[in-house]
Formats: structure tokens, C-alpha cells, sequence
């Protein structure tokens, strides 16, 4: 079982994006559950956003304790990413700049500005597409087709423009794979 | 590949919340009347609804309403004019109707409807709770208790031929959040399956002024004890009923249910017991307990009222210990299923099993599998079980 958290803000779209990702193993064959953390909601306040993806049907119905990815569409969440990730996890923050101040992980720590490519795709301050891109061409784990018809299908507006951010995403985090793991872990 | 990877392109399954199924069965069953009242965690079932009538897939009226009450009380009449009925509502919501719930199931209307567990005020809160509905058990109502947004479609369904069947309405719960926002894979049968499985409804009574006839009048002590004892009667008979719908609904689907639901019980020795999603949880457990050595098994309980006490105790087998998790309270008494599951432990003459009671989940707590494995080594210890419910603190 793989089982993914995507920590966001209240408004960034952590939650949708999440529903996305779980439509698109879904369309590549796999048994899906996505659900969130609620109670306060609120622009701006910390949101996480859970997902467990299988072979089999998930019965589990608890909270994600110890992620094998996490998904920081803002880093200054980082530091409330639990240390205790599996093994070989891969913590991928949207950011511009060089990490400072964070804990010590386990898991990869990876940069990838999404901001700029959902810039640039036309889509303002909403980076979850261009992130989700990233975190299938760093990881392999889903094939681009599938996330790009998720994007398309369940964006709540701009499909085109998330489409595009999500592959430009995709190609960036390609070039993340190709980073050795001691070149950017803290 | 999986099975789900060669059935997904059948477009049977699709990507559903637990909320958003319920619906789906619901508009399948095809009610005449559905009174909405929205409330946290289930207003995404209503919103689906309408979404469902503006597409055209749903023929019955939406019927905003004033309050929770009001919507049980246009439930029991559209019911006993004649017409299938649904609605939704949780926690707050079922507390407010809780006059009507028994109007309902003396008056003998079939009304189905759907409960998400929610917190009970006060404090406020939108969390996981059995409490609400279990507070419900002495209406006469059927209860059936769901793990997965797949088995909440399949049993809403089920539970219209229920109480069709019996004559009493039925109430398909859920949990918030862990099952009624669970965005999973759902198979959403054609309507040709449910019309198969559901015929129309034909009450041989209903009210007409062609043929006058009266529902709920003053009745004399006698014919008050009367139609009770017929009450329950019925119940009795739902056990079979419910047995008949899910074993139906299997040879139609696939996707076959009973009372309980057994998890590597055959061998089992200490038997873990639920309502609702703790138990999914609870398999996994199971399987952590097997692997270091211990028989573990697990009961899932489906259906609470009537109380399946045969089937509970038969499924059982030949376990000595049973350790009950309840994400409820009946303050005073402790964990509601465990109370019920020790009576009917003591009708079947089984006085030396050893139970234990966990308040597991309480207001939405999470429960982890490593939770519920320390529950079970707890009372793998020797010594008799604790005489009051224990929290997993305790452990």
C-alpha cells in the first residue's frame, strides 16, 4: 500500500488536488481511498489532505501516520511534517529558494517551484496541478497520461491551464529524479 | 492486473464519497418524496440529490423543510399516502426527530432513511460518533451499520426491500468523515439490477379518501399492546428479511451481506467486534495479530436492531475471549454493542467468554491498527476482564 499526505493552506487546493491524484490511480488500474482532516476550515489555515493507494480494496479507515510521500504546497508547512516518514519517502516542497531550517527527514527532501510554472501556465497563485506533475515525474510512480486526464476532468475551472501546468510540472520533476539523494538532503 | 483495473473500464465503477453513493442508491430506489434538511457531515448527500433531479435522474420531489422534525413527519405521511420516501440527517438532526422516529415505526411506515454518525452537543463538534443512533435503538426502527461507501449504496438499497418487507422503517448509518467523505472506487448498479431486486411499492394499506381509513388514532391499552407485540413480531422477522436482502442482492451483484461479517474466524480464539469503521481498520490488526503467532478473528456487527444474538453467538464459535470497540457511550454504562453482545452471550448460555469493553474512537479519535493490536494483547493477559468499558489509554 502506498499512502500519500498533501499539506496545503486553506484555498491553495490541497484537498481537490488530492481527489485528482486518487482519480488518476484510479484511471491506472488501482484501488483508491482519499479523504481529508476537516474541522475549521479556513483561507490560509493548514489543511492535509490523505491518500492510500492499493492493489486491493482499502478497508483501513484511520489517519496516515507515517506517510511514504508528502506532497508541501506551502513550505513554510514544512516543519509540520511529521519526521517520521517510511523509508525511501520523498517530502516534495514547493519553493524557490534553498531549504533553511528544517528538520532532519529521513526521506528526500525535494524543491520544485511550482509557483513559477503555475505562473506562467496562467493559473496565478494555484500550484497543486503543477505539483502533482512533479511528484509523478520525480517518483514514476503514475503515468502522465492518467494524471493529465484527472487534471483535465476534475479541475473545478481552467482545465487547460492546469493541464499544461501539470505537464510542465511533470517535466521538472524529471529532472528532480536525476538528483542524486545526497545532493539535496538535509 | 487487479480486478479493479479490468472492471474500471466497465464504467461501473466510479470515484464516489460515501455521502455521494448514498445518493446515487437512493435516486436508484426511486422515491416519490425526499423532505431535505441539510446538516454537517451529511448535506453532500442532498446536494447530490438535486444535482441527480436537475439531470434528470432522479423523478421524485425534493422537499425543503423547516427542520429535522418536519422532515420524519412529511416521511411518515408521503409514506402512508403510498409512496417510497428517503431522506438523511445526523447527529443534532436525528436528536430533533427522535418523537417522529417512533411515530414512524408504530405507525408502520416504511420509511428509509440515512444517519451520518456525528458528535452530539455539547461540546459541538462534526466527528465520528455512534452515540446519535444508538440512542435510537428502542424506536422500533432497524438499524444496519455500513464500513465502506460501496456497502452504504448496496444496503440503502437492501433496506427498502427490509422494510417493505417487514413493515418498519430502517435506518443505514455510517460514520462522519472515515466513511461518509472517503472518496473511493463504487460500482453503481444499472437501473435494470435494482429493478430486478426492488419491485414498485404496493402497500395494501395507504391512505386514500376513495377508501378512508385512519393511521394513529387513539387506541384502547389492548389494541396498544397489540399493535407493540406486532412491532416486534416484525422485528423478528427482519432478521430473516435482512439475511434474504443481502443473499439476493449478492446473486445479482456480486457483492453478497449478512448480520455480521466474519474475518478469519474460523480458528479464532480472541475475536475482535465492531460497528462500522473501526472494524475495517480492525482487519488489518487481525492480520498483524496472525502474523506474531496469535488466532485472532474478527465480527463485524451489520445489523443492530433487531439484535442478530443467534448469528452473533454462532459465528463466534469457539473463541474465549471477545474484545468489543465502541466509538460510543451510553454514559452510566459504558460501551453500547458490548452491553448488547454480553446479554446475548448470556441467552446463549456462553457465561465463559471473556469480554472486553473498549471506548475505542470516541468524538472521532483516531484508531490506528497498532491501537487496536494493543487492545488485544491487553486482554490476552491472564485475569478476568476489567467490569467497567476501558479506554485505550488503558492499554
Amino acid at each position: 500500500m502506498l499512502e500519500i499526505t498533501i499539506l496545503g493552506r486553506g484555498g491553495q487546493g490541497a484537498q481537490v488536488a488530492c481527489q485528482i491524484l486518487a482519480a488518476a490511480f484510479f484511471r491506472a488500474g488501482r484501488h483508491v481511498q482519499a479523504f481529508a482532516a476537516y474541522g475549521g476550515e479556513r483561507r490560509g489555515a493548514p489543511v492535509t489532505a490523505s491518500l492510500r493507494v492499493d492493489d486491493a480494496p482499502v478497508t483501513l479507515r484511520c489517519d496516515i501516520e507515517r506517510p511514504d510521500h508528502v506532497l508541501v504546497l506551502d513550505a513554510g508547512l514544512l516543519e509540520g511534517v511529521a519526521p517520521s516518514l517510511r523509508t525511501g519517502g520523498l517530502i516534495l516542497v514547493n519553493s524557490r529558494g534553498a531549504p533553511c531550517g528544517r528538520a532532519p527527514h529521513a526521506a528526500r527532501v525535494l524543491d520544485v517551484d511550482a509557483g513559477a510554472i503555475a505562473a506562467t501556465a496562467g493559473l496565478g497563485p494555484i500550484v497543486s496541478t503543477a505539483m502533482l506533475g512533479a511528484f509523478a515525474g520525480a517518483t514514476g510512480l503514475l503515468p502522465l497520461a492518467d494524471l493529465r486526464a484527472a487534471v483535465a476532468e476534475g479541475s473545478p475551472a481552467r482545465g487547460a491551464e492546469n493541464v499544461a501546468a501539470c505537464s510542465a510540472g511533470f517535466a521538472a520533476g524529471l529532472a528532480l529524479r536525476r538528483v542524486p539523494a545526497g545532493a539535496v538532503e538535509v | 492486473m487487479s480486478a479493479l483495473a479490468a472492471s474500471a473500464r466497465t464504467a461501473t465503477h466510479t470515484l464516489l464519497t460515501g455521502d455521494h453513493a448514498v445518493a446515487h442508491a437512493a435516486a436508484l430506489a426511486r422515491p416519490a418524496v425526499i423532505p431535505v434538511y441539510p446538516i454537517t457531515p451529511q448535506t453532500p448527500v442532498l446536494e447530490k440529490l438535486a444535482e441527480l433531479r436537475e439531470a434528470g435522474a432522479l423523478a421524485g420531489d425534493l422537499v425543503p423543510v423547516e427542520s429535522e422534525h418536519s422532515a420524519m413527519a412529511t416521511c411518515i405521511a408521503a409514506s402512508l399516502a403510498g409512496v417510497r420516501v428517503f431522506t438523511a440527517t445526523a447527529s443534532q438532526g436525528l436528536a430533533l426527530m427522535h418523537e417522529m422516529l417512533h411515530y414512524a415505526a408504530g405507525a408502520r411506515a416504511p420509511v428509509v432513511m440515512v444517519n451520518v454518525n456525528r458528535t452530539l452537543a455539547a461540546p459541538w463538534g462534526f466527528w465520528a460518533d455512534q452515540t446519535d443512533s444508538l440512542a435510537q435503538r428502542d424506536t422500533g426502527w432497524i438499524q444496519l451499520y455500513c464500513a465502506s461507501p460501496q456497502e452504504e449504496l448496496d444496503t440503502v438499497l437492501q433496506a427498502y426491500r427490509v422494510a417493505e418487507t417487514v413493515l418498519l422503517p430502517v435506518m443505514v448509518v455510517f460514520e462522519a468523515l472515515y466513511v461518509s467523505h472517503a472518496l473511493e472506487p463504487v460500482a453503481v448498479p444499472g437501473a435494470d439490477v435494482v429493478a430486478r431486486f426492488l419491485p414498485p411499492y404496493e402497500p395494501a394499506w395507504r391512505l386514500d379518501p376513495a377508501s378512508p381509513r385512519g393511521f394513529g388514532g387513539t387506541a384502547t391499552p389492548a389494541q396498544w399492546r397489540a399493535n407493540r407485540l406486532a412491532m416486534q413480531a416484525a422485528m423478528d422477522r427482519a432478521v430473516a428479511a435482512v439475511a434474504d436482502a443481502g443473499e439476493r442482492w449478492g446473486e445479482l451483484t456480486g457483492r453478497g451481506y449478512g448480520a455480521v461479517e466474519g474475518y478469519r474466524l474460523d480458528d479464532a480464539e480472541l475475536v475482535l467486534l465492531a460497528a462500522g469503521a473501526i472494524a475495517g481498520t480492525a482487519r488489518t490488526a487481525v492480520d498483524r495479530l496472525r502474523e506474531a503467532g496469535v488466532p485472532a478473528g474478527l465480527l463485524r456487527l451489520r445489523l443492530f436492531r433487531p439484535f442478530p444474538a443467534a448469528e452473533l453467538t454462532s459465528a463466534l464459535g469457539m473463541a474465549h475471549t471477545v474484545v468489543v470497540l465502541d466509538r460510543n457511550c451510553s454514559i452510566g454504562s459504558g460501551g453500547i454493542v458490548a452491553a448488547e453482545v454480553r446479554a446475548a452471550l448470556h441467552a446463549h448460555d456462553e457465561t465463559d467468554v471473556r469480554l472486553f469493553s473498549f471506548l475505542a474512537g470516541l468524538g472521532g479519535v483516531d484508531v490506528s491498527p497498532e491501537a487496536v493490536v494493543g487492545m488485544a494483547r491487553y486482554a490476552l493477559r491472564p485475569g478476568p476482564p476489567p467490569a467497567e468499558s476501558l479506554l485505550p489509554e488503558a492499554v
